[in-house]
């Protein structure tokens, strides 16, 4: 599904700063991975590749076996419309549109009809129990909403992956639970899953914990008994 | 390209900050208003001036008489000469080129000197030939202007202006054919010309009685005398060229100076219609480059502003890049949303400045019973539109490539 070799990136604003050094990595299809690490290990700059929003200096991603590598920006927009679904910290909903409308975004880029793409964001949003809130603005959504609009944004276009970055980040500890949750039952259904966090409590509730320490991975913890809490004292349960 | 969505958006992100749009808007309305305006003005103000010229013949000239300046030939300078009919048959066997010579006689008027039983009023009187009319169309309200018959024959008849037919007829009668007294003689009027506030030679033509020249110089014992020559050219010969010919002969004929300056008076259409033409071309010039100047800073307005807009959006534009959003959508949209606003306050201009022109037009049309003068061709809107539809999309380029050049992360980093 996807499978990193040897991926390398450096900044070059200012002095150079080797970011990635190096990263291995292979994630099945259906798995529910996160990836945790301290501000300044790289985790950020992993999603980004991983996202196409970025791209790497030597090395080789492939995702469902084809090769990301140096694509133009309308080919990249394509892939990323076509084969993921983000997930922020932030929500980043666009605060003029409905959460109807939100959801319906990525359809607009792949130029389905208004009709469709409505119906089909309200049968999302209804999923994820904000039917009643189609209409709503984000600002007169609570965050959680928000969090799960961006949630059936992310999941409208039917992707390959979910990359979710910090998805709890923002939000308090009951309905982190919550949002943590629904990204489970998607994951239930089949769906790829790749979550940046540093809680380890989040982390705990995935299969896999990939660690990041200065650009290398330091140690991949399965975790698929839900146990890896035990050794961590900042849990938030 | 036209679709409902794009447009909502593009309504959306307008009236997000209708201040701020408004203002844009109005830099652009307000300079394509004084563009068209400017020319609309420019326009009017030459056919108002045309208008004075029109049915002279603009390849003409005429000549009279002034004091000699030099001595010549044994006559003393100062001296004043007159131009005879013999100049006028000399003139039309050796100037080449001449198309019309038409000698004239005028009078200024004394007072009462035209009556018709009880009506009587002062008007001046010219003496022409027939082919006068060629050089300065009389338009005839009835009958009809002189001929060479009556030329020839010395008939004594006469064409009036139609402040003449006012003063001595009654609204409505025929005056065709009825007998007037012009200082003791009488006349049968055979045609009255409607005039205008063309330029003319003496009087206001409407204020003024033509009649026959040969008959003129016989009834008010003028000999072979002419006040006034007027020439014109062939099609395709310069005037100043038969102007030369003619003021030679002039000069030999009555023994003047051929150096001298101030014998022969004349007065050269031609060169006074370039003279005005090149002064409405100024005008027209001067009118596209304020307008275009106040239209262009206008423009960079809306620049500025999309510039604004898009810094304002960047995180907007990350996530809908992070969603798939090809580079020209975002540049797409940034450009639509410019030509929209430029677009409509245009168009809105345009019409605004047609709505003051039709309004400085209907005022003044008012006392002058003219046409429509003051306003902008069809043309210079479609071209004004053009210019405005081509600026807006150009405005939106600089803007909307920086748009294009917004990566996501960086946007999305953004809080």
């Amino acid at each position: 599904m996807i499978k990193l070799e040897r991926i390398n990136k450096t900044y070059y604003s200012g002095a150079p700063l080797h970011v990635l050094k190096g990263i291995d990595l292979h994630i099945g299809k259906g798995e529910l991975v996160s990836i945790m690490g301290a501000s300044g290990s790289g985790k950020s700059t992993l999603l980004n590749i991983l996202g196409i929003l970025d791209n790497y200096d030597t090395g080789n991603y492939y995702l469902n076996d084809v090769l990301i590598k140096n694509l133009g920006e309308t080919r990249a927009a394509h892939f990323r419309n076509k084969l993921i679904g983000f997930i922020f910290q932030s929500f980043n909903l666009i605060n003029f549109k409905n959460a109807m409308e939100n959801v319906a975004l990525p359809l607009y880029y792949r130029k389905v009809g208004r009709k469709t793409r409505n119906r089909m964001a309200v049968e999302y949003l209804d999923r994820l129990g904000l039917k009643d809130w189609a209409h709503h603005m984000p600002n007169e959504l609570s965050g959680g909403q928000k969090q799960r609009v961006a949630i059936a944004r992310a999941l409208i276009s039917k992707p390959q992956i979910i990359l979710a970055d910090e998805p709890t980040g923002a939000l308090d500890s009951k309905t982190s639970a919550e949002v943590i949750q629904i990204l489970r039952d998607v994951n239930r259904e089949g769906m790829t899953m790749i979550i940046v966090t540093h809680e380890s409590g989040i982390a705990n509730l995935t299969d896999k914990i990939i660690r990041l320490r200065d650009g290398v991975i330091e140690r991949i913890d399965d975790n698929s008994g839900h146990d890896a809490s035990r050794f961590n004292p900042d849990n938030i349960k | 390209m036209f679709d409902l969505d794009r447009w909502n958006e593009i309504f959306v992100t307008i009236s997000r900050n209708k201040t701020r749009s408004f203002l844009t808007a109005f830099g652009v309305f307000w300079g394509i208003f004084m563009l068209i305006a400017l020319l609309g003005g420019g326009n009017g103000l030459e056919k108002l001036i045309s208008g004075q010229f029109e049915g002279i013949a603009s390849n003409s000239c005429f000549f009279w008489s002034g004091r000699t300046s030099e001595a010549y030939k044994g006559f003393r300078k100062g001296r004043y000469w007159r131009m005879n009919n013999k100049d006028v048959e000399i003139i039309r066997a050796n100037v080449k080129g001449l198309e019309v010579i038409a000698p004239m006689l005028s009078t200024w008027a004394n007072s009462d000197n035209v009556v018709r039983g009880e009506k009587k009023g002062t008007f001046s009187v010219q003496g022409n030939y027939a082919s006068y009319n060629k050089i300065d169309n009389h338009k005839m309200m009835f009958g009809r202007y002189l001929n060479d018959i009556d030329l020839k024959e010395h008939r004594k008849v006469c064409v009036i202006g139609s402040r003449v037919y006012e003063t001595l007829f009654n609204r409505g009668e025929d005056p065709l054919g009825h007998d007037i007294r012009i200082d003791g003689v009488y006349f049968k009027v055979i045609g009255v010309g409607e005039g205008g506030d063309n330029i003319s030679f003496g009087d206001d033509k409407r204020n003024s009685i033509t009649m026959p020249l040969t008959v003129m110089q016989r009834i008010y014992n003028y000999g072979d005398r002419v006040d006034i020559l007027c020439a014109m050219a062939q099609p395709g010969i310069a005037v100043s060229e038969i102007h030369q010919q003619i003021e030679t002969i002039l000069k030999a004929n009555h023994s003047i100076a051929p150096h001298d300056k101030q014998a022969v008076n004349s007065f050269n259409l031609e060169t006074m219609f370039s003279q005005v033409a090149g002064l409405f071309t100024g005008v027209k010039l001067l009118a596209w480059i304020v307008g275009f100047g106040t239209l262009f800073a206008g423009i960079i307005g809306v620049s500025n502003i999309m510039m604004v807009t898009v810094r304002e959006r960047t995180q907007e534009i990350g996530v809908r890049r992070a969603l798939g959003a090809r580079p020209s959508s975002i540049m797409g949209q940034i450009m639509s949303e410019s030509f929209t606003i430029t677009a409509m306050a245009g168009f809105l201009g345009i019409s605004f400045g047609v709505l003051v022109l039709q309004m400085v037009d209907l005022g003044l049309s008012k006392d002058a019973g003219e046409t429509t003068v003051f306003q902008i061709d069809f043309y210079t809107a479609i071209v004004s539109a053009t210019i405005i539809t081509c600026m807006g999309t150009l405005a939106g380029l600089g803007p909307a490539f920086r748009a294009m050049k917004i990566k996501p992360i960086e946007a999305l980093s953004e809080e």
